[in-house]
């Protein structure tokens, strides 16, 4: 935030607020005018509002959702049939909510893969991907358990399997995994607990989002070429500009979002979910919602049940790590070739390792995903950490404004430094 | 927390630092016990911790599915070449070794937890319809375990053999479990 001269405010009303509680300063700090952003960001810099777009989605219509939706193995399916079709626009809110849902994971993966992309994530923007990647892991839980909720044969079965991966912690696991239950399956208590957890969660996000927020201000947004903002002549005030640049992304965002809504609103659900919970009848496959597929694949490629589960929490964990494995000092894969191909050839890998989760772990499917999960970690612990010490990265522009104003819509930067 | 240096006194005010310390930790600790314990299973899910099965109406090479504590139960009626096998399959290379005689009260009824040891799905087997697996028992379809007469795993992700439940016979048709 930087120390300009304090700000006059036209508007009466305005200033007195500002003198008593200097909330609208303090919001053109954080976005508004006086918020100097790098001049050059694209359009992958759009998904942080809309993730927080999404929040707010997700909390609105949950809120309505949960003056009709009744918690225990009994009512909790009949209650979700009510609302979709008893209670006025029920359809909608939960259809919002559940494509909410889906939209949110892709924006999220969307923001997670330019991190990687743009090196987003190195010094001394560290903690800010950690606090991301804690938002990410509420994520994860806030959908698993809200997914269980309608308690549809895939809630019932996705929460069995998922809570049974406790029971392969040695000695503790089955007491660790009664307990998480609250009886000796999964049943009411385990879904009143899911219930109370999927409301909370949400509000814990939000907090993190503004740690998160707080992080990235610190130091500024990155931008894509990867170079720090070398002075005012480099960055444009977030008011107007990306102000106007977020809200073109909202639109596009809830177009997708109405599209399926209203087009195809279970296109992301399963068969299965619209049984009721069966606890004597597993589905033939299992499968979880999309966003979890990959990491489903690697569960399941691992024939052990407890190098299984360690290598689906390591597929998660090893993400934290991901500042100090990339070792280049050069952000952006703009110039980094090497890096560059590596890049999209593990994208290819998250794609295939989806496939992988969505069918059953048999035949030619069960070798693609063994050799898929040991790519994953490849990629991570060494090809990350050897592309960066060995890569002849290509030179540098000076600063953002060079090849910005330089050659007239210049892809290329110019040669300027000498190597 | 203060040390103690040699021309440092230990005073009274140290003292209770300490035991004022203490004391928050200890309550912190119960406070946070109490609350973790909740979450376990209550009483009454506790109290329905039995239930007893009538076996009379199950032939030779049927199988029944009752409920217990929210889990299947799986009671068989073994077939001789069932009993036969599983017993001539004892010295086989199992991950879980374990001997047919340990697994049954009486040679010709199977009853099992009916839940997969790797991640929790209902294996099939039940039914005659069902696909039992390579080893004639029981197929779990969610990650491919296959459990043979005896329920013991003998392929497939999952650890260990299908549980045995605590059970009784009251009499010689009827059992009561847990
Ligand atoms: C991070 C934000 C959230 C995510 C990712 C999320 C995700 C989900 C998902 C995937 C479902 C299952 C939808 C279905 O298949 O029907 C669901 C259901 C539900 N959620 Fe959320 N949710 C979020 C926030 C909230 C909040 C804040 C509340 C309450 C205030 C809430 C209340 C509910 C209720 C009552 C249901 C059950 C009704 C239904 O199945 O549609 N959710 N949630
Ligand atoms: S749950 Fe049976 S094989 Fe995984």
């Amino acid at each position: 935030m930087s120390g300009a001269a304090k700000r006059e405010y036209k508007n009466g009303f305005v200033r007195w607020v500002e003198y008593r509680l200097p909330i609208f300063s303090a919001a053109d700090a954080i976005v508004g005018r006086d918020y100097p952003s790098p001049k050059n960001l694209n359009y992958l810099w759009n998904l942080g509002s809309i993730l927080g777009l999404a929040l707010v989605i997700q909390i609105i219509t949950g809120i309505f959702l949960a003056f009709y939706y009744i918690p225990t193995a009994e009512q909790a399916f009949n209650s979700v049939e009510h609302i979709m079709r008893n209670v006025n626009n029920g359809w909608l809110l939960r259809y919002v909510h559940a494509n909410g849902a889906s939209l949110f994971f892709a924006a999220v993966y969307i923001h997670m893969i330019r991190a990687h992309y743009y090196g987003s994530y190195k010094a001394p923007r560290e903690l800010l991907w950690l606090i991301g990647l804690a938002i990410f892991a509420l994520m994860m839980a806030t959908a698993f358990m809200g997914y269980v909720l309608p308690w549809g044969q895939m809630s019932f079965w996705a929460a069995t399997v998922i809570t049974n991966l406790f029971t392969a912690i040695p000695l503790i696991g089955d007491s660790v995994t009664i307990w998480l239950w609250g009886g000796f399956s999964v049943d009411t208590p385990t879904l009143q607990r899911f219930y109370s957890l999927h409301y909370l969660f949400p509000f814990i996000i939000a907090g993190l989002v503004m740690m998160h927020i707080w992080a990235l201000h610190t130091h500024g947004s990155s931008n894509p070429l990867g170079i720090e903002v070398k002075g005012p002549q480099d960055t444009i005030p977030f008011h107007p500009y990306y102000t106007a640049k977020d809200l073109v992304g909202f639109g596009v965002f809830l177009l997708i979002l109405a599209f399926f809504v209203f087009y195809q609103p279970v296109y992301f659900s399963h068969p299965d979910q619209f049984k009721p919970a069966d606890p004597l009848v597993t589905p033939p496959n299992i499968v979880p919602e999309w966003y979890f597929l990959p990491f489903y694949a690697i569960l399941r490629s691992i024939p052990d049940k407890l190098l299984g589960v360690v290598g689906f929490v390591s597929s998660i964990l090893v993400l934290f790590f991901l500042p100090y494995l990339d070792t280049s000092k050069v952000r952006s894969a703009k110039y980094r070739p090497v890096f560059r191909q590596f890049f999209f050839i593990f994208l290819a890998d998250v794609v295939i390792l989806g496939f992988v989760g969505a069918n059953p772990p048999e035949g030619a499917w069960l070798v693609i995903g063994r050799l898929a999960s040991a790519y994953y970690f490849i990629h991570f612990l060494v090809i990350l950490p050897l592309v960066g010490w060995f890569e002849r990265t290509k030179p540098l522009p000076e600063s953002i404004s060079t090849p910005v104003l330089g050659d007239a819509g210049g892809g290329a930067a110019k040669p300027e430094p000498a190597e | 927390m203060s040390t103690t240096q040699p021309d440092e006194k230990v005073t009274r005010r140290d003292f209770l630092y300490i035991a004022t310390g203490g004391v928050t930790v200890v309550g912190a600790a119960l406070a946070g016990w109490a609350i973790i314990d909740s979450m376990n299973p209550a009483a009454n899910i506790l109290a329905l911790s039995t239930v007893e099965i009538d076996l009379s109406p199950v032939e030779e090479g049927q199988s029944l599915t009752v409920v217990w504590r929210g889990k299947p139960i799986f009671v068989r009626n073994r077939t001789a070449e069932e009993i036969a096998q599983a017993v001539a399959e004892d010295s086989d290379n199992m991950k879980d070794p374990q001997n047919d005689a340990d697994r049954v009260q009486q040679p010709q009824w199977l009853v099992m937890i009916g839940i997969c040891t790797h991640l929790g799905c209902i294996p099939l087997g039940q039914k005659f319809s069902d696909p039992k697996g390579e080893f004639g028992g029981w197929f779990c379809p969610c990650h491919g375990s296959h459990y043979d007469t005896s329920g013991r795993i003998r392929k497939g992700p999952a650890p260990t053999n299908l549980e045995i439940p605590e059970y009784a016979f009251l009499d010689d048709t009827r059992i009561k479990i847990g």
